[in-house]
């Protein structure tokens, strides 16, 4: 299950967990958005119990994306004791955002 | 390993428009698309010369209507890039056509006909800087990422159809538009052009080429040449929309069929490429007019000349 995100709860629901976190920032007008959305779902099934995953609308959340600098969506930010990990922009294939996860993570899911 | 009758790679208007007379035709058919379906189609805000919607239609639901109306005929439609396409080994004992055999990265199926509609990607500026801010002010889909430039100024580099539909767009939010073009005329659209012309966020930059994008994490700005007088000029700015051209998405078959310099396909005027039971449509084709509804049309031919390519092989058997 994918967890809503927003200005009010990030600290505590991103910056503060325990396990390592995977934010979609994005929007509804976002078309590439929409296309990964079913991916990520997928994603965050598939990673239950090793890994979070949130999402934050940037339209709703202006001080949580300005705080990151989004300035391309989707992005995704992967966070691990309240610190980035790394990040990646753009709709992709679900297989190519995985490696992506499983590199920026390395065995740490 | 699979066997289908028809395998479609590409997901835009070209290859759901395809499907769709394939699957009609009731031909087993697979279509494989790199993320999911719509192609560039589904990032247009407003497409306003596809007939039948005279109040024009988004592009995400308009290719949302093509593939639910596709998956009714019994279109298999998987996710998966296309990395090798290769012909079967000839049977000498055989006058049968050879079969295509195309990979994905962890899968192989074997088909009767191909149908390329694999379209194109944005084309890069190839200046300094660029890479380097793709995703942090760079970006080549204003569609995407546009309104989250509101109340910057941005450029727009490009003077064709795409080049001042995205700048258009983008005037809805940004507090200035200032378009470079390398020329000193526009090559959109007439409506567009007189849009663009008086729509007062919008300013031109003529005859003038981006040298380079500064800025180290962030855009900051671009370097910009004139190209009569010679002088640099630097435009403070936060978004550079890159909009010059298109790239055919065909390397997966070089070697394969035959393409131009520049790797779009060469079909005859029934979408056959060099390669019996090959076809390629839409986009990434060799033609004039790159259009959703040219799209489809090729989409249909294509379909239905691979329809009957397959009921020839298969009295052959």
């Amino acid at each position: 299950m994918e967890i809503v995100l927003n200005d009010d709860n990030f600290e505590e629901e991103v910056l503060n967990s325990e396990l390592p976190v995977l934010v979609d920032f994005w929007a509804e007008w976002c078309a590439p958005c929409l296309m990964v959305a079913p991916a990520i779902e997928e994603i965050s099934q598939k990673y239950t119990g090793r890994l979070k995953v949130g999402k934050l609308n940037v339209d709703e959340n202006p001080l949580t994306s300005a705080k990151y600098g989004i300035q391309s969506i989707p992005t995704f930010i992967i966070f691990k004791n309240g610190k980035v990990l790394g990040q990646t922009a753009g709709a992709m294939p679900k297989e190519a955002l995985e490696t992506k996860i499983g590199e920026i993570l390395n065995e740490q899911i | 390993m699979s066997k289908y009758d028809v395998i479609i790679i590409g997901g835009g208007p070209a290859g759901l428009t395809a499907a769709l007379y394939t699957g009609r035709a009731r031909l087993k058919t697979l279509l494989l698309e790199k993320i999911v379906p719509g192609g560039q189609a589904a990032v247009a805000w407003a497409i306003e010369n596809y007939p039948g919607f005279p109040e024009g239609i988004g592009g995400p639901e308009l290719m949302e209507r093509m593939r639910k109306q596709t998956e009714k005929y019994g279109v298999e439609i998987k996710s998966g890039e296309v990395v090798r396409v290769k012909l079967s080994s000839e049977n000498i004992y055989s006058k049968r056509e050879r079969e295509k055999i195309i990979n994905t990265e962890n899968e192989e199926y074997k088909t009767t006909a191909l149908i390329v509609a694999t379209g194109t990607r944005p084309r890069k500026l190839a200046v300094p800087g660029e890479e380097r801010l793709i995703g942090k002010g760079v970006s080549y889909c204003a569609t995407c990422d546009g309104p989250l430039f509101k109340n910057r100024k941005v450029v727009v580099v490009g003077g064709g159809n795409t080049a001042v539909k995205e700048a258009l767009f983008l005037s809805k939010f940004a507090e200035k538009v200032t378009l470079i073009h390398r020329r000193d005329e526009l090559r959109a659209g007439k409506i567009s052009e007189e849009r663009a012309i008086s729509n007062p966020k919008i300013e031109f930059l003529w005859k003038s080429v981006v040298t380079e994008i500064l800025g180290e994490t962030e855009v900051k700005g671009v370097k910009v040449r004139n190209l009569d007088t010679g002088k640099d000029l630097t435009l403070e700015v936060k978004g550079v929309f890159v909009h010059v051209g298109s790239v055919p998405n065909s390397r997966f078959l070089k070697g394969v069929v035959e393409m131009d310099q520049a790797g779009f396909i060469i079909t005859d005027e029934n979408m056959e490429t060099s390669v019996k039971g090959i076809y390629a449509c839409g986009d990434v084709r060799k033609k004039l007019l790159r259009q959703v509804v040219t799209a489809c049309g090729e989409g249909a031919t294509a379909g239905f000349v691979a329809g009957q390519y397959v009921g020839k092989y298969k009295k052959e058997m």
